[in-house]
């Protein structure tokens, strides 16, 4: 089949490339544009771990196909930090709460926690734990996925953070 | 997990969709949020030569008031069902059964077209079309024609849809000021399909139910209207033995298959149960 041509924003960069239109998105985010931040878990659209936020929506990147992001604005997590290596308050929320144990789930669960966070700056337990229900995490039990997601709810909002997870 | 080869369109009007889904034949699928057919399609247990995205669409996005109905279209998201005001006021049964639906990222990116057009027992919108008797808006190559949901499916997968047709819009009539709406669905975790679920709309005066409509989702080839069981209702107060007739005439049309979510006999019941729960909670919402 012919190759469509598509141009999109990568985590603020300009990419024009050439796919197949049965390229995934998540295929052509990891082999064409070396991203291999988000991860394929599951490849069934269940564990999330494929994670991306694509024009001011969380969506994932196993179920779309790359020629459908013709044109849309791309955040990984590679876009997650700043530009002088400066961690994300979700980031740091998750290396201070121990939001991790393998890491696997981690990038597609702060890319979600970051879209999460941007329409409910303030949310509770129960809505972080509804707003993460479309990632899997089989290590921690979710509860430090939970604290980190509140740490850096308070850290962006300028409260004083607690220090470390118990 | 990679699909087969295809042929990617993205028109830009319904006229120009319904030209290509025509010219290119029985081949082309139309493309919504694609949540359910790029997973099929993953599996190869479709294989279309041609999809047709109609994400560039303008005109199958929204939701407006026309008269006394809510008109959605097609490629409106479920996420922009459970942030509508309007529907929130006027129609809640519409978020609070999106809200049910797979999980937040899906939510961004699934259709209320594509759920009600795929033909899935499985999809949730489908049952409380017909509980609220919507109509499909329905375009193809020789023009417009309106499908009422509750004659649009006729197998799993199957639909009153003719090839090259497509549903643009779904019009519902908003159900009296004061009616008490509930979407009750059983599942074994977040993302699931329902073991059973049911929709109810209803209206009540002095006590005693005056109007009664019942949905069921997942427990038969085709979502089910459940007649028998809301005819039981009206009339009565709602008292426990009216509700239990009720649910057992809603067992009685069901007949799940039985699967990982359980044993048919199961399911069945679990029809039932759902039903009385949804009456109640209906109930307790109606003024």
């Amino acid at each position: 089949m012919a190759k469509a041509q598509i141009a999109l924003k990568v985590n603020g960069k300009a990419v024009d490339a050439l796919v197949e239109p049965r390229t995934l998105l998540i295929h052509f985010l990891r082999e064409q544009l070396n991203l291999t931040g988000p991860h394929i878990g599951c490849d069934t659209s269940h564990c999330g771990a494929c994670t991306v936020d694509l024009n001011g929506k969380s969506v994932k990147s196993c179920t779309m196909f790359a020629v459908q992001a013709d044109g849309a604005d791309i955040l990984t997590i590679e876009g997650m930090a700043a530009p002088d290596g400066t961690l994300h308050a979700l980031q740091e929320g998750f290396r201070e709460m121990h939001g991790l144990q393998c890491g696997f789930c981690t990038p597609g669960m702060i890319v979600r926690g970051y879209r999460l966070l941007k329409e409910n700056p303030n949310p509770s337990e129960d809505e972080i734990r509804f707003g993460i229900s479309g990632n899997l995490c089989r290590c921690t039990g979710y509860q430090n996925i939970v604290k980190a997601i509140q740490f850096a709810a308070a850290k962006l909002a300028g409260a004083p953070v607690k220090e470390a997870a118990e | 997990m990679i699909p087969g080869a295809f042929a990617y369109h993205r028109p830009k009007s319904v006229k120009e969709a319904v030209a290509m889904l025509a010219d290119l034949g029985e081949d082309a699928r139309p493309l919504a949020g694609g949540h359910s057919l790029i997973p099929m399609m993953k599996l190869r247990l479709a294989a279309p030569s041609h999809l047709v995205d109609l994400g560039s669409i303008g005109e199958l996005r929204g939701i407006r008031t026309d008269g006394g109905d809510i008109v959605v279209g097609a490629m409106t998201t479920q996420h922009e069902l459970i942030a509508d005001a309007t529907l929130a006021a006027k129609l809640p049964i519409l978020r609070e059964t999106a809200l049910l639906i797979a999980d937040p990222q899906v939510r961004y990116v699934g259709t209320l077209g594509g759920n009600v057009a795929n033909g899935d027992p499985g999809n949730d919108m489908p049952a409380v079309m017909l509980c609220l008797g919507a109509t499909y808006q329905v375009a193809g190559k020789g023009g417009e024609r309106k499908i009422a949901a509750r004659d649009f499916y006729e197998g799993a997968y199957l639909t009153a849809l003719e090839p090259g047709e497509m549903v643009t819009a779904v019009r519902i009539p908003v159900p009296p000021a004061g009616h008490g709406a509930a979407y009750e669905k059983l599942k074994r975790k977040i993302g699931d399909y329902a073991t059973a679920a049911a929709a109810v709309i209803l209206t009540q005066s002095q006590g005693r139910i005056a109007t009664c409509s019942i949905g069921l989702t997942n427990v038969a080839e085709t979502p089910l209207w459940a007649e028998a069981a809301a005819k039981i209702v009206v009339g009565s107060t709602l008292d426990a033995a009216t509700i239990k007739q009720a649910a057992v005439a809603a067992e009685a049309i069901a007949s799940p298959a039985s699967d990982n979510r359980g044993p048919a006999q199961y399911r069945k019941k679990m029809a039932g149960v759902m039903v009385a729960r949804a009456l109640v909670r209906a109930k307790s919402r109606a003024a």
